[in-house]
């Protein structure tokens, strides 16, 4: 048996974090070659032949693979997909706008965010935001899998895998990318964070917010927030953690002004500690949180920052 | 322009869901069922798009029990035009997996020939995110998933995407497969005139072996548990307090 994994590979970079989670979540499945697809995918390539495990490196080069455009890169995989068993990725969104497309081409389920490998047919993974684990035994010839990093640890570092440069499939000429719009921050990367710093609706405003960042930035924790922060304009929307949003599980989550709904706890409460700041004793978050204060954030995250 | 909007019949998402004793599921019996979230959206944006003239029609499907002509209704209230139900499951525990799904609104499509089609991102009971995306590689049309903006232009659609690092936009050539996101619009409520009206609009009901689409599914669910729960922490009295507690009970900062 062998594993086509899909690295995560943006702008040329990869993401190190989640494409070395992943490997550690399939490498009992066979040897992992990783694919590092992008109009500048060496660096990347290099990068994944010195995680631990990973057996072999293709590196994809083409202006088409540029921005992971779906067509084009789920292309490239089924072309390459007679010589695997498994095909996985990280479940990041590019990932899930990539995998399903290749399962339909390949005549074979999906099996998205998975929690768990127990054997080579057989997976784990979270329903109903998290309020059950289904296990799926998949009867397909290739299993085409996406892994909830958040569950995994990292591979480590130390690997020596070749590099083997690979030519891109032909481009389907179906969409082409416009635009980006990434905002640059110094903060630590929301889902390979070690804490977390999470406001909701209860900070009142996008100014307001700056209090949740300061807590943040004193922490050298990633700020999240809840659904309705994003859709009222406080926070952008890549912050989002929930059910529909980004799953994270660091050490340290503090979720201030948050209610604690079951969309957003299936995001955050794999968490190891989880903080609860609230002026609500009734709220649902402190049923999941480790430490609650009941207090008005206004007068509290300001006296945390000031004492930190 | 015709649209079609695929819309799934899923339990309300804020019922507490509950796992059966015996492992075999979640129990769907008496439950209150809903439209799946991300479809409201979904029909909203159809909607939209026929008043501003840029569709004439905005045809809703539905795949699964016969109970999901009222997810359905609700569609047609909201002014969706006419309806499709493909029968393919009898109990309401039974979920047809998005590769049968996405075969099925393929059939559906062949023969109702739509400009565009306006999925949900995500069923928020499997979870899955696949159905718009599997349906586009059947078709071979062009994708465009997780939109919070959309704008027709002629023979090609340009869509916001939200995505892990913030916001990418493509261009689309049409006929185009588009899933939605929470933050694209915001669905209007049905109007007690037009839950009366919507009585009144066509619903064809066919079944999938009509279609010629295996159900069967792929994945076979060996069990289905709770997850572990967290235990019950405790309340701290004080700033001061909680930061000690970090410091020396937890080890966190
Ligand atoms: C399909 C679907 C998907 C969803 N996906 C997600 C998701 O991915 N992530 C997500 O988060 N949500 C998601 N939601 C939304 C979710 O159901 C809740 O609506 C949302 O999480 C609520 O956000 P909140 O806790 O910030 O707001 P609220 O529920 O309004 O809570 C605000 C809290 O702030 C407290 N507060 C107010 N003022 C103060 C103060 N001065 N000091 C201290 N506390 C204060 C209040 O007591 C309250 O508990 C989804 C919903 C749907 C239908
Ligand atoms: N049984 C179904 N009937 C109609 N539409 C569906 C069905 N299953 C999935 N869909 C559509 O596909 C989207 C994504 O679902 P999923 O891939 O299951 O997460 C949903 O939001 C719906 O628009």
């Amino acid at each position: 048996m062998a594993v086509l994994l899909l690295g995560e590979v943006n702008d040329g970079t990869l993401s190190v974090d989640a494409t070395a989670k992943a490997v550690s979540a399939c490498k009992s499945l066979g040897d992992v070659t990783v694919l590092c697809a992008g109009a500048h995918a060496a660096d990347a390539a290099a990068e994944a032949a010195k995680i631990d495990g990973v057996a072999k490196v293709l590196c994809a080069e083409d202006a088409s693979l540029g921005h992971r455009l779906a067509e084009p890169t789920a292309a490239l995989i089924v072309s390459l997909a007679g010589d695997y068993s498994h095909i996985v990725a990280p479940a990041t969104t590019d990932a899930k706008n990539v995998l399903p497309r290749v399962a339909a081409l390949l005549d074979v389920m999906v099996i998205s965010d998975v929690s768990g490998v127990v054997d080579a047919d057989t997976f784990e993974r979270p329903i109903y935001a998290g309020n059950a684990i289904q296990t799926v035994k998949s009867s397909d010839k290739v299993k085409v899998v996406s892994i909830r990093t958040s569950t995994f640890d990292a591979a480590g570092q130390g690997g020596s895998a070749t590099v083997e440069t690979i030519g891109a499939a032909e481009n389907p000429g179906l969409s082409e990318w416009v635009e980006d719009k990434v905002a640059a921050s110094d903060r630590p990367e929301l889902t390979s964070a070690g804490i977390v710093v999470s406001g909701g609706r209860g900070v009142g405003s996008e100014e307001d917010f700056n209090l949740i960042e300061k807590l943040a930035d004193k922490l050298g924790a990633a700020v999240g927030a809840s659904r309705a922060a994003v859709d009222s304009g406080f926070a952008p929307n890549d912050w989002q953690v929930g059910q529909t949003g980004k799953v994270v599980a660091p050490e340290l989550y503090v979720a201030v002004g948050i209610s604690g709904a079951i969309q957003h706890l299936a995001g955050m409460k794999d968490s190891k500690v989880i903080v609860a700041i609230n002026k609500d004793e009734e709220a649902p978050i402190f049923q999941v949180a480790d430490y609650g204060l009941v207090a008005d954030l206004f007068t509290a995250v300001p006296e945390l920052i000031e004492k930190l | 322009m015709k649209v079609l909007v695929p819309v799934k019949r899923v339990i309300d998402y804020n019922v507490k869901v509950r796992v059966k004793a015996d492992g075999s599921g979640v129990d769907l019996a008496n439950v209150k069922m809903s439209m799946n979230p991300f479809d409201e959206i979904a029909v909203e944006e159809a909607i939209r798009l026929k008043e501003k003239g840029a569709a004439e029609e905005v045809v809703v499907v539905s795949i699964g029990v016969k109970q999901a002509q009222e997810t359905l209704r609700t569609a047609l209230a909201m002014g969706a035009d006419r309806a499709i139900l493909v029968v393919a499951a009898d109990d309401v525990h039974q979920d047809i997996e998005p590769l049968a799904v996405a075969k099925i609104l393929k059939a559906v499509i062949d023969e109702e020939q739509p400009g565009l089609v306006l999925a949900g991102k995500q069923a928020i009971d499997n979870d899955m995110n696949a159905t718009g995306q599997m349906l586009s590689a059947l078709l071979g049309w062009s994708q465009a998933t997780f939109a919070s903006k959309l704008e027709i232009e002629g023979d090609s659609a340009s869509v916001t995407r939200e995505v892990d690092g913030g916001l990418q936009t493509i261009k689309v050539k049409m006929p185009c497969v588009v899933t939605v996101d929470l933050r694209l619009n915001e669905p209007r409520y049905a109007s007690l005139p037009n839950i009366m009206k919507a009585k009144k609009k066509p619903l064809d009901e066919k079944t999938a072996a009509d279609l010629g689409v295996d159900v069967t599914p792929r994945l076979t669910v060996v069990k289905t548990t709770e997850p572990e729960g967290r235990k019950a922490g405790i309340k701290v009295e004080s700033v001061d307090e909680l930061i000690k507690k970090l410091k020396d009970e937890a080890g966190v900062i």
